[in-house]
């Protein structure tokens, strides 16, 4: 029986009992335990990237902060940092303290929301709840202080479009004492309770010559032993002001990964704090002329921005070419940067551990997918394209179309298909 | 027996929560509404995993050429009588993703919907709003046929359907009403 190697393949997905959003693992397993792993991540691939081209700067903001709900301040903030500096903006203090404050609220949010969505994963549904309820402290700050729960729309290009009150202070203070006083109990409780060492210890290890080797990044590189953070390398908005630390471990594994993310839950609390307690007076905007007069004139140039999700370092390309919209927008979102580390960490391991194992780098599949475009082999290389072939291949495909009224459902797999390699063409 | 089967139906609807392509705002608030701040699970409405078992769809986001056909299965999978809900502004009408090359331009080109929930994204509370008012709409339309089937000298009368129906006491609903609200209306005891 045992000759074998490839092993019997297990589809998982799209539509799934497990993560909240689509995703496709083909499994090769042998007998319970995964020899090898597919991924197929497209499912949620909208063109994004495409149809940010057709938008002015102000509107790309909106439409970039819908890339994804989790982390939509880290888009944002990357894009309106990219473009401050294609424009030499000097973004005034007051508004640059209150990115971070929403910055760090976002990724408790964030970290929260992991803590309980991994709790459900191991079968630890108290942890779920308990988790998704003291979430709610900083749902209710954001949605407070922002309008809005979820896409809280506070960047503009050159400060931010909000004001903080002293009530608004005080609150937040409220606030992260009663959320410090709950991450004491997850600090002490989590790491201690037994079903979740029994679940996470040992589990999808990824060490760290693996996780230098595949560039892992954000909390999955820091539970590593890798200590990356962009606040810390190249600190922006107003993170030079404030003190915190970079937590990191060196063990690898989910439990350490639980660690980390909580830990950097107080650290985020201590953030919080300083900002504040020491929040300058001044402006809000780095002009006071409407932002139309100053977007009509971006130079052309293009600008490398760095972001420091929840998720880990978010890379925002944005190149201008001196119209008021912008001529190419690309992301690198850190979830990216940490799917190689699953196919790793997940072969060898049981199938039982797969979903923890999965959400155990906290992804995020709407910021991810990308298309891979499967073509008949023809075109230079195999499956390559260089850009007039692509050109040329999306022109045919679109004229193709063009006949029919709207593409039926049944003959969907056309040319587009899934994959982890290739860029949004 | 129609009548055991809408209470049955009413009492404890079961989602299945479906991403299409949104961006992970309406589905972290759909799943926000189970969790103990509103509690929608004290109605007996639960998040069900699999479309067998679910009576109600609730479907976000824009829907990508790569979901529409998982969509559609989804929905012919799910046991009738069914229900869809389109939960956000993309799954309405495409929203910020409309003319996106890879989007269809909401839930509904797709499938047949029953109520849209406008928001970016939608709040819990006017998710649980939305359940609520669906299952109110569509106990009175099973009510209106059957009534219909009964005694269609009523309807084509033309007398309004409400006065048509016999009162119900109170009996059989007062299991869900002591807990106290936060956000959400009780839901609108349906006369069966
Ligand atoms: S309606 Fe808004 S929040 Fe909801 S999925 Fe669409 S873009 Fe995201």
């Amino acid at each position: 029986m045992s000759e074998k190697a490839s092993g019997t393949e297990i589809p998982v997905g799209p539509q799934h009992p497990s993560l909240k959003e689509p995703a496709n693992f083909t499994l090769t397993v042998d007998g319970e335990v995964i020899t090898g792993a597919q991924m197929k991540l497209s499912y949620n691939h909208r063109g994004i990237e495409q149809a940010v081209l057709s938008k002015s700067y102000i509107e790309a903001i909106y439409l970039l902060e819908r890339i994804c709900g989790i982390c939509s301040h880290a888009h944002t903030s990357a894009f309106t940092q990219g473009v401050e500096e294609l424009l030499d903006l000097e973004v005034p203090p007051r508004a640059r303290y209150i990115r971070t404050l929403i910055g760090e609220l976002e990724r408790i949010h964030s970290h929260m929301l992991w803590l309980g969505v991994a709790g459900h994963e191991i079968g630890f549904d108290t942890l779920w709840q308990y988790a998704w309820r003291d979430r709610e402290i900083v749902m209710d700050l954001l949605e407070e202080i922002t309008g809005n729960r979820v896409h809280y729309s506070i960047n503009t290009i050159g400060g931010v479009r909000e004001d903080l009150t002293d009530e608004h202070c005080e609150t937040i203070l409220e606030g992260m004492d009663d959320l410090a006083e709950r991450i004491d109990f997850y600090q002490e409780t989590v790491p201690n309770e037994e079903t979740v060492r029994m679940r996470c210890e040992d589990v999808g290890v990824v060490p760290e010559d693996l996780a230098r080797e595949y560039c892992a990044v954000g909390a999955v590189g820091r539970a590593s032993g890798v200590p990356t953070d962009v606040r810390k390398d190249a600190p922006y908005a107003a993170y030079d002001d404030v003190d915190f630390d970079v937590i990191t471990d060196d063990r690898g594994d989910l439990l350490a990964r639980t660690v980390v993310r909580i830990g950097e839950i107080a650290q985020a609390i201590r953030i919080i704090r300083q900002v504040a307690k020491r929040i300058p007076e001044g402006d809000l905007k780095a002009s006071a002329k409407p932002p139309q007069a100053l977007l009509a004139q971006v130079p052309e140039d293009d600008v490398v921005s760095r972001y420091e999700a929840p998720r880990g370092e978010l890379i925002h390309y944005v190149r201008a070419d001196g119209t008021d919209t912008p001529a190419r927008v690309h992301i690198r979102v850190p979830t990216l940067a940490n799917w190689p580390t699953v196919v790793e960490s997940l072969k060898g391991s049981y199938i039982a551990d797969t979903p923890i194992v999965v959400a155990g780098i906290d992804p995020c599949i709407s910021c991810t997918s990308r298309i891979g475009v499967e073509t008949d082999g023809n075109h230079g290389g195999e499956n390559a394209f260089d850009l007039d072939e692509l050109r040329e291949y999306g022109i045919e495909w679109y004229d193709d179309r063009s006949d029919v009224e709207r593409p039926s459902l049944d003959g969907d797999e056309r040319t587009v298909s899934g994959g982890t390699r290739g860029d949004r063409a | 027996m129609g009548r055991i089967i809408d209470w049955a139906r009413n009492r404890s609807p079961w989602i299945l929560h479906l991403n299409c392509g949104s961006c992970n705002g309406c589905d972290i608030e759909t799943i926000d509404a189970l969790m103990p701040r509103y509690d929608i699970e004290r109605f007996g409405i639960q998040q069900k995993d699999t479309p067998r078992h679910a009576d109600i769809l609730v479907a976000t986001g824009p829907v990508t050429e790569q979901m529409a056909p998982r969509l559609k299965r989804v929905y012919e999978q799910m046991p009738e009588p069914k229900l869809v809900i389109a939960a956000g502004s993309c799954a309405s009408t495409g929203g910020v993703f409309y003319d996106c090359y890879n989007c269809r331009e909401g839930i509904d080109d797709v499938i047949p919907v029953d109520m849209y929930i406008p928001g970016c994204p939608t709040s819990p509370e006017a998710l649980i709003d939305g359940i609520v008012k669906l299952l109110a709409e569509s106990g009175k339309e099973a009510q209106a046929e059957r009534l219909a089937e009964k005694k269609p000298e009523i309807v084509e009368e033309g007398t309004p359907i409400d006065e048509a129906v016999p009162k119900e006491p109170d009996a059989d609903r007062t299991e869900t009403d002591d807990a106290p609200q936060e956000g959400a209306d009780e839901p609108e005891p349906v006369e069966v």
